[in-house]
């Protein structure tokens, strides 16, 4: 009986064991067919994923092109960037080796607070920078004695150097962080991600950007799982920024700029022939560098509320109403409509009327009997306002903007204004009034409506000398076979030759006649005369009262009520290469303010010369290395 | 004592138990536990020290333990099986009142230079308690319900402790390890279903009762992906290890999930993650391989035990050991929620170490005295 239960009992233990076994056997198998589900079918999206976990992509900055002058001298380069950074877990105390550190460099350039704060926030191992912009010295004196002080580590970066401050800054710009709003507007380039990576904010570094920027390099990294990096998989060393090569001659420059003083001015120069701006100064500037580094607040203040506007560039974004300078346009105009001959005179008695209004020329006794040369020469209002009122306003729009004024020339940096030629239809579009009589009369010289800058001024006066020819305005020698353009490349403006010569003796004339109004500015050395003319801009009308009480002279009036002062000219006269327009800012009159400046500057480019230099060659453009301070 | 317990009361010599020991089965579990060396040498980035080592030294104390219980005579084991239970019970309840005391929730107990986790404990008394009882139950009486009674209670007590640390997990193993000596036993097929009909239910009120954290575990279980740097993660990296493994894997100590930290636990719970993804799936299933042979191994010493209560005993260790298998494997490969199983011989980890293996010595005891006939007392 005991037995028969035993019995029993072992053969449903059996079948129970089996059907243990069983479950566990499928079991097992859907284990091994997880397995293979994972390994084999999905193998290839896991691996991808492990790859994804592990490696680092990290972007290599590349070095920025350098921006150099004509002749090679570097106007913006890179400077080492001598820093020290600290990585918490190899010290023991973060505050025991910044009091090390602190030997060195005077204790208030080491920011404690923000230091001892990223480390509370960071892994131990990610390195937190503690001092940058070291000297040399300091640098090495840190550099030898690191074994003594733990965590610190030695780095060298790249950072944006402008070794001429102020004197390029409104040509070449600055650079600066990239913003969110950059991100949102720029063409998408990985490398703006990058947080040391600085970006062109005006000027050149702006306007080439994308050239001087480069492209950046990669590093493969492989990291653990609190991203610290165990080694480099791979690298593809980026490409370096290719230089850009102004037309600026930085002698040049540095003379135009020290000539201009402390003045609210503008000057350009530039060649007739191929439009390169040798020099283009606004005054007062600023430090790109202080850009470059972060601006102080107090230093920014300060450049906003300067009444000379610092960080304006007035030579391309500055307005001015041109004055007499604007009446080679007028006199153009009349020529080449046959409204007048050459020949043609007008009697100045000091004024003339036009219904009830008396407009005046500068000359209370007048000039008397003119022609045109003299009429230049002299600046004779009374004769401008005549031959205007017979050519009319429109036709001398047209001619004005033959030779750029009122439109954008195109310069290669941001900013530029096209300045304002009114006509009728203008008048009646943007007014809605009709035009007037005495518009014209105001228009013929160069007040009113009428704006210029000193840019389109320059063009002017370059596309006057070089007989009628549509040169353009550049800054930069852009890429090897554009440097070759002169003006037998471009457009003649279709200018009557004849009147075109006439104006220019009239210019001849307003520099080395006995009358002209620029005489004491002669340029006396054989073969360099200049030709020009003056012009000063009224800023406020004067008033009937102040004409009866007698006209105030211009340095008794408050400064920002003065006259613009201008001049614009061209030398030698004899075979012309190079012109000029200097605007001085409530200077007083263009005869004594202006057309001094401009002498001196013509007389030192004709001097450099840097069009009879050999320049800097395309083939140097690529050379781009990190050069010291 | 033995004369009330055999009815054959012959004391095999000692020299006879060395020679008739399975050694086949003692080859494999050496052979199971070098992988886990192997890993953990792997986990040291190419190193004995500092896991290896220790967990060969832990195995070497383990296997004289697993000789030493392997020797002593199946009917001892039986009169023991009670009171032995019973102390593990009465360490449950004492680490549970040292929690309440004040030391919060703990799961073990320190003796000196080791300490004693009773869960463990009880993981072996437990089958060896259930063994005792069916041995003694009658065939007519195991399906009886009444007699389910105590047994059930014998299961519920210390799983109810355990689940209270609180310790899913193991509350769980107990519980399946339990059903599965009910099952050998000849407990009817319906009423595991019934208990399987109301377990599930009830599963779904209990759910209400578990920790936060457990009930995270269960929900991003679900949906690993869901929250891949939070509760996810885990199982999402082991997924990512195993399948970044491909069929003949990176390699040893060419594991970038585990060698690069992606992979948490590698030393105990994802050991098996770590494996496959430098071995590849060749390696995971030749390991599979050694523990099936090892589970064979456990099925064919219960067949050939004359006694019922060493049949039982082995069937019930053995299904522990294999729930352990299952239940890690199928976590580290989000098939089951991580619920915080070692896996067997290869997890670093002493405790489960040496529970396995006196687990095993307690299967090969059942070996060496497989004929001797225990009747039933009643």
């Amino acid at each position: 009986m005991a037995q028969d239960q035993h019995k029993e009992k072992a053969k449903i233990f059996n079948r129970r064991a089996l059907m243990l076994g069983g479950a566990q056997a499928a079991l097992m198998s859907v284990l091994a067919g997880r397995l293979y589900y994972l390994q084999v079918i999905h193998s290839d999206e896991y691996t991808m994923l492990a790859d994804e976990n592990r490696i680092n992509i990290q972007l290599l900055a590349p070095l920025r092109g350098r921006i150099v002058d004509r002749f090679g001298v570097e106007i913006a380069s890179n400077r080492h960037n001598y820093r020290v950074i600290l990585v918490p877990e190899q010290t023991s105390s973060i505050d025991k080796t910044l009091d090390a550190l602190a030997q060195y460099v005077p204790a208030e350039q080491i920011d404690r607070e923000r230091i001892l704060k990223e480390a509370k926030k960071k892994r131990s191992f990610v390195p937190i920078p503690v001092l940058d912009n070291l000297s040399w010295e300091q640098f090495a004196q840190i550099n030898v004695n690191s074994p003594y002080i733990p965590g610190i580590q030695m780095d060298v970066g790249a950072t944006r150097n402008y070794p001429y401050g102020d004197l390029f800054a409104h040509i070449v710009g600055y650079v600066g962080a990239v913003s969110e709003k950059d991100l949102q507007t720029l063409e998408p380039d990985p490398l703006l991600e990058l947080p040391e990576v600085r970006i062109g904010k005006s000027g050149i570094e702006k306007s080439y950007d994308t050239v001087l920027r480069g492209k950046a390099g990669i590093s493969r990294l492989e990291a653990n799982a609190y991203g610290r990096i165990i080694r480099e998989l791979g690298r593809q060393e980026g490409i370096p920024g290719s230089d850009v090569v102004l037309t600026i001659d930085k002698q040049l420059q540095e003379f135009t700029a020290k000539r201009m003083g402390p003045e609210s001015a503008a000057a350009v120069i530039m060649d007739i022939h191929t439009g390169d701006i040798l020099s283009m100064i606004s005054v007062p500037s600023f430090n790109p560098n202080s850009f470059a580094s972060g601006i102080s607040t107090k230093e920014w203040k300060g450049l906003v509320s300067n009444p000379k506007r610092p960080l304006g560039n007035k030579a391309i974004a500055g307005q001015y109403p041109p004055g007499s300078t604007f009446k080679m346009m007028v006199a153009l105009a009349a020529l080449q409509e046959g409204v007048i001959s050459d020949s043609y005179q007008v009697f100045c008695r000091g004024h003339t009327n036009l219904g009830k209004h008396r407009f005046h020329c500068w000359k209370r006794g007048g000039h008397g009997k003119l022609n045109l040369e003299n009429a230049i020469a002299q600046s004779c209002d009374v004769y401008f306002y005549d031959i205007a009122r017979k050519v009319g306003p429109d036709r001398i729009a047209e001619m004005s903007r033959r030779f750029g004024l009122g439109e954008k020339l195109g310069i290669d940096i941001l900013g530029e204004k096209s300045g304002l030629i009114p006509t009728k239809d203008w008048k009646l579009a943007v007014q809605g009034v009709r035009w007037q009589g005495g518009e014209t009369y105001n228009m013929g010289i160069g007040q009113g409506y009428v704006l210029t800058t000193p840019l389109q001024l320059a063009v002017m006066t370059a596309r006057l000398a070089n007989g009628g020819k549509a040169v353009r305005p550049r800054l930069t020698r852009g890429t090897e076979a554009s440097s070759l353009i002169s003006t037998e490349g471009a457009a003649a403006l279709g200018v009557n030759p004849a009147a075109l010569k006439t104006v220019l003796r009239g210019m001849n004339k307003v520099v080395n006649g006995k009358r002209g109004t620029a005489r004491r500015s002669k340029i006396s050395t054989k073969g360099w005369e200049m030709a020009g003319k003056t012009g000063t801009a009224q800023v406020r009308r004067i008033s009937r009262k102040e004409r009866i009480d007698g006209v105030r002279k211009s340095n008794e009036k408050p400064w920002i009520e003065r006259d613009h002062a201008l001049f614009v000219g061209y030398a030698p006269y004899d075979d012309p290469r190079y012109a000029v327009a200097v605007i001085v800012e409530h200077g007083g009159s263009g005869s004594r303010a202006a057309a001094p400046i401009a002498r001196d500057l013509l007389q030192e480019t004709l001097r450099l010369d840097p069009l009879r230099r050999s320049s800097l060659d395309a083939s140097a453009r690529r050379q781009g290395g990190e050069q010291d301070a | 004592m033995l004369k009330e317990l055999g009815q054959k009361n012959v004391n095999i010599p000692l020299t006879h138990k060395l020679w008739d020991m399975n050694w086949g089965f003692v080859l494999l579990i050496c052979a199971t536990a070098s992988v886990g060396f192997l890993m953990l040498y792997s986990a040291a980035g190419g190193n004995f020290e500092p896991w290896a080592s220790r967990q060969m030294m832990r195995f070497g104390i383990g296997m004289m333990l697993m000789f030493v219980v392997a020797f002593v005579d199946i009917r001892i084991w039986l009169s023991l099986a009670y009171p032995l239970y019973a102390i593990a019970l009465l360490l449950l309840v004492g680490v549970e009142v040292m929690g309440v005391i004040g030391m919060g929730a703990q799961r073990w107990i320190n003796l000196g230079p080791f300490q004693l986790q009773p869960s463990e404990v009880m993981k072996i008394t437990l089958i060896m308690a259930l063994a005792r009882y069916f041995h003694n139950l009658g065939l007519e009486d195991t399906r009886r319900i009444q007699w389910l009674i105590v047994p059930i209670l014998l299961v519920m007590a210390p799983a109810a402790l355990v689940l209270r640390q609180p310790d899913l997990g193991t509350a769980l193993l107990l519980v399946a390890g339990g059903g599965i000596v009910f099952f050998a036993a000849g407990v009817s097929l319906w009423k595991f279903g019934a208990v399987i009909g109301v377990a599930i239910p009830s599963g779904f009120f209990a759910y209400q009762f578990l920790h936060e954290y457990q009930k995270k575990r269960i929900l991003t279980f679900l949906d690993p992906e869901s929250d891949p740097l939070g509760a996810g993660y885990h199982i999402l990296q082991s997924k990512i290890a195993l399948g970044s493994g491909g069929v003949f894997g990176k390699g040893l100590l060419h594991g970038t999930q585990s060698h690069l930290n992606y992979l948490p636990e590698m030393r105990t719970d994802f050991i098996f993650s770590m494996l496959a993804e430098e071995f590849g799936m060749v390696g995971g299933l030749l390991l599979f391989a050694l523990y099936v042979l090892l589970v064979l191994y456990g099925y064919a010493i219960a067949y050939r035990s004359r006694n019922h209560f060493g049949k039982l005993l082995a069937v019930g260790m053995t299904g522990v050991f294999f729930l352990y298998i299952f239940i890690n494997a199928a976590m580290v490969m989000g098939l089951v929620p991580v619920v915080g199983v070692p896996l067997p011989l290869i997890s670093y980890g002493g405790t489960a170490m040496l529970t396995l293996l006196i687990g095993f010595g307690l299967i090969m005891s059942v070996y060496l005295h497989r004929d001797i006939d225990i009747p039933g007392k009643r």
